[in-house]
């Protein structure tokens, strides 16, 4: 391994000649193998299933077929813009639920009780998915948790069925995402000077302008990338909506499930694989370029 | 606002209730699978009937616990091992990638940059099936070229493996490339200077700089493979994990021996992110 003197000394010839050393070359052996055989071949291999039809027993020819059957056929067309509508619906309510925990989190809360409530806030995630929307189950089946106290109190006369509709799908989807969202507010939120929110004050202004005007605008990078990763999480998820969703409005990603494993059509599952991974992209694409953030800052 | 700014005894209060509220919703289902796992009924669900140790413990049809359930502690050992070489893997690429992008130039570096992060924005289903036709592609093909099957391609725990180790391996990148970042390079060079070579150097002083850092990305591997579900999903063949099977109970309706088995993989999944609490404590500690 090269010592980074030695680096900075030959990296002006390096620019010119592109010669990698042995040990730099060595050190990229498991990166290459890494991106290369399960990352990119993959997905170009996704791709080109995606545009082939097949013909008989391992004879297929190029088509865009499974594209075209997309855009004709409803039902598919339509789970996928329901698929986005609800993330994005998804996303704002996770923002809004957010935002006033992580200011408390943030500026609120001081010391100790500061980082027992932020401790508090991220133990759920360390718990699997499954056990999390499990817990939701049961919870609000019809013999749930929920239905049993609202008949012990007298507000329903009978056994309420909460379950497999889109307001459960989405309680769970909120519970899921929570982590994402306010792990970035309270990071970009810690960096907000008391004293610009005392000076807003002092100006005259109240919560209302003040939260629009200084907290909101500092709190921006936070909040895209918070909603990028929701959104990407949202979207992605297969579990909660096959688990709480009702049966008429599937998710895109069961639809995916459905065409790969129970139906064994490759080519038109890779079709709406793709094309999910063009929505994720290009959703993530445009709010980078909202928030004027690069990828690799949000990971930070 | 904030607690210097004199505000209205019902806003502070409404707000502190708001956030009780919230962590009541944070808690409640996990409570709730928790408490169901002692109740002397055969459903997961109310009434109420009183605490039996039965599904921890029971052995006889239809009260089997966990500890006998052969399926669950089957599948509980195959998410293990799965879990181990998937963090073994991870940790070791990542480190020689933290190495590689911290301390070496090369072309296309920015570019490799951002390929690695991609598996944070590709969703897990879609890396799955990308994972599920590759493989199948190379099966085939080695089959028309060489004639003979590479069943170890098929959907199974070898591909399990490669799926999850291809997104996680971009977290102990990042984490462990953050550490590298702060590392002071004299220490390196002093211990050059005294006559180390390159290697011990970085064997003494920059492996054990490193160690929290991996420790720590260690223990969010082995639990992020431990709970994934969606690239899993895709890839799974006969010996399913266990997050596979719970999912198939759960579709069917199970027993509360599902919520003795999820009380347990939260006690011990509690008991690991302490432990990373921990190290990443001794982090601060560390001289920097």
């Amino acid at each position: 391994m090269s010592s980074v003197s030695t680096l900075s000394a030959t990296e002006g010839q390096e620019r010119k000649i592109p010669i990698i050393k042995l040990g730099t070359f060595l050190l990229m052996l498991p990166l290459l193998l890494w991106l290369f055989l399960l990352i990119i071949l993959p997905h170009v291999d996704l791709l080109m299933v995606s545009l082939r039809e097949k013909l008989g027993y391992r004879e297929y020819a190029f088509s865009f077929q499974n594209y075209i059957e997309f855009f004709t056929e409803p039902l598919y067309w339509n789970t996928f813009v329901r698929t986005a509508v609800m993330s994005i619906i998804a996303t704002v309510i996770t923002l809004i639920v957010g935002f006033p925990i992580s200011y408390y989190i943030a500026k609120v809360m001081k010391g100790k009780k500061r980082s027992l409530l932020f401790m508090m806030c991220l133990i759920p995630f360390w718990v699997s998915e499954l056990v999390r929307t499990f817990g939701w189950m049961i919870l609000l089946r019809e013999s749930g948790v929920i239905s049993s106290f609202l008949q012990w109190a007298g507000i329903v006369d009978g056994p309420v069925e909460m379950l497999y509709n889109d307001a459960s799908l989405m309680v769970g989807l909120v519970y899921t995402s929570m982590l994402f969202m306010v792990v970035p507010l309270v990071s970009v939120l810690d960096t907000l000077d008391d004293s610009l929110i005392e000076a807003g004050y002092d100006l005259g202004g109240n919560t209302f302008n003040i939260l629009r005007e200084i907290v909101i605008p500092h709190a921006m990078p936070g909040i895209a990338s918070g909603c990028i990763v929701v959104f990407m999480l949202t979207l992605g998820n297969y579990l909660t909506p096959t688990l709480l969703g009702g049966k008429d409005g599937l998710w895109f990603t069961e639809q995916i499930y459905n065409q790969f494993i129970t139906r064994f059509n490759w080519e038109s599952g890779s079709a709406f694989g793709f094309l999910l991974l063009i929505l994720s992209s290009a959703i993530v694409f445009v709010g980078l370029k909202l928030s004027r953030q690069t990828l690799a800052d949000t990971v930070k | 606002m904030i607690p210097s700014i004199p505000q209205s005894k019902f806003s502070t209060r409404l707000y502190a209730a708001y956030v009780t509220l919230f962590f009541l919703y944070l808690a409640a289902p996990l409570v709730v699978v928790g408490v169901f796992a002692f109740n002397d009924s055969l459903f997961p669900s109310m009434p109420w009937n009183g605490i039996t140790f039965d599904w921890f413990l029971g052995t006889e049809s239809p009260r089997v616990g966990v500890f006998h359930d052969s399926q669950l502690l089957e599948s509980i050992g195959y998410s293990a091992f799965i879990a181990i070489c998937v963090t073994l893997m991870a940790v070791a690429v990542g480190t020689c990638n933290a190495f590689l992008f911290e301390r070496h130039s090369f072309p296309f570096k920015n570019i490799l940059y951002i390929v690695a992060l991609m598996p944070l924005v590709v969703p897990g289903v879609i890396l799955g099936i990308s994972m599920l036709v590759f493989a199948n592609s190379l099966v085939n093909g080695i089959e028309d070229l060489f004639g003979f099957e590479l069943d170890i391609l098929r959907p199974g725990l070898f591909l399990v493996i490669l799926g999850q180790f291809a997104f996680v391996t971009t977290i102990t990148t990042l984490v462990i490339s953050a550490r590298l970042r702060k590392f002071d390079t004299s220490l390196e060079e002093a211990a050059l200077n005294l006559g180390a070579t390159k290697w011990e150097a970085v064997q003494t002083i920059t492996l054990p700089f490193l160690k929290p850092a991996m420790i720590g990305a260690g223990i969010v591997c082995f639990l992020m493979s431990f709970e994934n579900f969606n690239t899993t999903l895709m890839l799974v063949g006969s010996d399913s994990p266990l997050t596979i099977t719970m999912f198939d109970r759960l579709k069917q309706g199970s027993t509360p021996a599902l919520n003795a088995a999820s009380l347990m993989l939260m006690v011990v999944s509690g008991g690991l992110a302490l432990i990373s609490v921990f190290v990443q404590r001794d982090r601060t500690a560390a001289p920097e």
